[in-house]
């Protein structure tokens, strides 16, 4: 039987924590409007980016370019997008499953798979395969595009050079507040945008192009990675906010439900004391009689 | 006054301009080009540079990066990386990325890198059109 100062200190101790989780969900709640504001800002960006991609992309001859080219695909490497923190329940966790697996599945059919980490916490829990060629860090917090610029152009000369043959990014997509799923987009080669049904009838074939299309598309190919990398990070930087407030809220019921059966030990406690002193100072009472 | 065009400018981080202009400026890839009401279809990459539209008297600028425009049923849109008013601009920032930038650039004149030099190019190029807009 636990002592009554011993549970008291327990109890206090508990609340702390519940208190600890309660802010941190708060904090996670607010945070998660502003990524969300930065989704919405970014999504008629994206919105006119892949239009415009899919009008010129529509007859392009895909080997003509070489972001575009499908070569026999001999070196995978997996763009890993995570939270810098952690505190986010299996958020990260699921990301990097999938990339273990996807590391399982290339590696069985004899491709060399190497990995890109961005975000801390992929990196910690990556490590320890030696597959990670490069890694990013702090870089969520503040999402920023020349962030995504760089890394973009560091994986589009890696595959320009040879060094990988695709590119993957794995990363949190954001469905809603409480649902967070890991997923996979292809990143490299450049997959032709095809246009979606009813946005057909949109096209016009007599633009003036200066230069002509497929310069354009030259230009905009590099582009569209930027515009891929910084959409993975949106969706990350939404989804760990996402995740921690749910984990953070549990935590905070946890805590309340451990306070609980804690009062209910204790004031066990108490009223054993109380009766026993009490048995005492009968007992003393009858003795003297 | 005549005919007016839409002008809107996209960036990753929202909308930044959309109102009825009279002319736009803007630096394509064979040169600065205008833009006036009623334009035929037209669609361009733009380098980095200014932007300038004129509504009425009052003229505007903005510093614009990397990106394409496209124009089509009288409005012009700019999808761009970043546009940023004069106003917005740190100049201070902006001089000391260009100070970066030209060592940078003298740095890989001797080694031949090409990658370094492409990107310090940019960067040059970037506050270059940077100070240019501050100074208006």
């Amino acid at each position: 039987m636990a002592t009554l100062k011993e549970v008291k200190t327990k109890i206090s101790g508990v609340k702390k924590t519940a208190q600890i989780t309660k802010a941190m969900n708060m904090v996670a709640a607010a945070k998660l409007r502003g990524a969300q504001e930065k989704m919405e800002d970014f999504r008629p960006y994206t919105a006119k980016f892949v239009e415009a991609m899919s009008n010129l992309s529509g007859g392009a001859n895909t080997n003509a370019f070489p972001l575009m080219e499908n070569r026999d695909v001999k070196a995978v490497e997996l763009v890993v997008v995570t939270s810098d923190r952690g505190l986010c329940g299996s958020f990260n966790a699921n990301i990097i499953k999938l990339a273990l697996q996807k590391m399982v599945e290339y590696e069985g059919q004899g491709k060399k798979v190497s990995f890109v980490c961005v975000g801390k916490k992929g990196y910690q829990l990556l490590r320890k395969t030696d597959k990670v060629r490069k890694r990013y860090n702090e870089t969520m917090g503040n999402f920023q595009m020349f962030h995504a610029r760089e890394i973009a152009t560091d994986l589009a000369d890696n595959f320009l050079n040879g060094t990988t043959d695709k590119v993957e990014i794995l990363f949190g997509e954001f469905q809603s507040v409480v649902r967070q799923v890991p997923a996979v987009a292809p990143f490299l080669p450049v997959q032709p945008v095809a246009a979606e049904e009813g946005a057909e009838k949109k096209i016009t074939g007599d633009y003036i192009y200066e230069p002509s299309s497929e310069e354009i598309m030259d230009v905009l190919q590099p582009l569209y990675l930027n515009v891929q990398i910084y959409h993975a990070m949106l969706e990350v930087g939404a989804g760990e906010h996402a995740a921690r407030m749910t984990a953070m809220d549990n935590a905070t019921n946890a805590c309340k439900d451990i306070v609980k059966n804690l009062t209910v030990v204790y004031n066990k406690a108490r009223q054993a004391a109380v009766t026993s002193e009490l048995m005492d100072i009968v007992g003393g009472a009858e003795a003297l009689k | 006054m005549g005919q007016q065009i839409r002008l809107e400018v996209v960036t990753p981080t929202g909308a930044k301009v959309n109102e009825d202009v009279d002319i736009v400026n803007a630096p394509g890839y064979g040169g600065d080009f205008g833009v006036l009401a009623n334009h035929a279809p037209f669609l361009s990459t733009i380098k980095i540079g200014t932007l300038t539209y004129e509504n009425g008297k009052k003229r505007e600028s903005l510093m614009i990066s990397g990106g394409f425009c496209e124009v089509s049923n009288n409005k012009i849109t700019f999808l761009v990386e970043s546009a940023e008013a004069g106003s917005e601009i740190d100049v201070e920032r902006a001089m000391r990325a260009k100070e970066r930038a030209e060592k940078r650039l003298a740095q890989a004149a001797q080694q031949t890198d090409n990658f370094n030099r492409r990107r310090a190019e940019i960067a040059l190029q970037r506050a270059l059109a940077r100070l240019k807009v501050a100074n208006r």
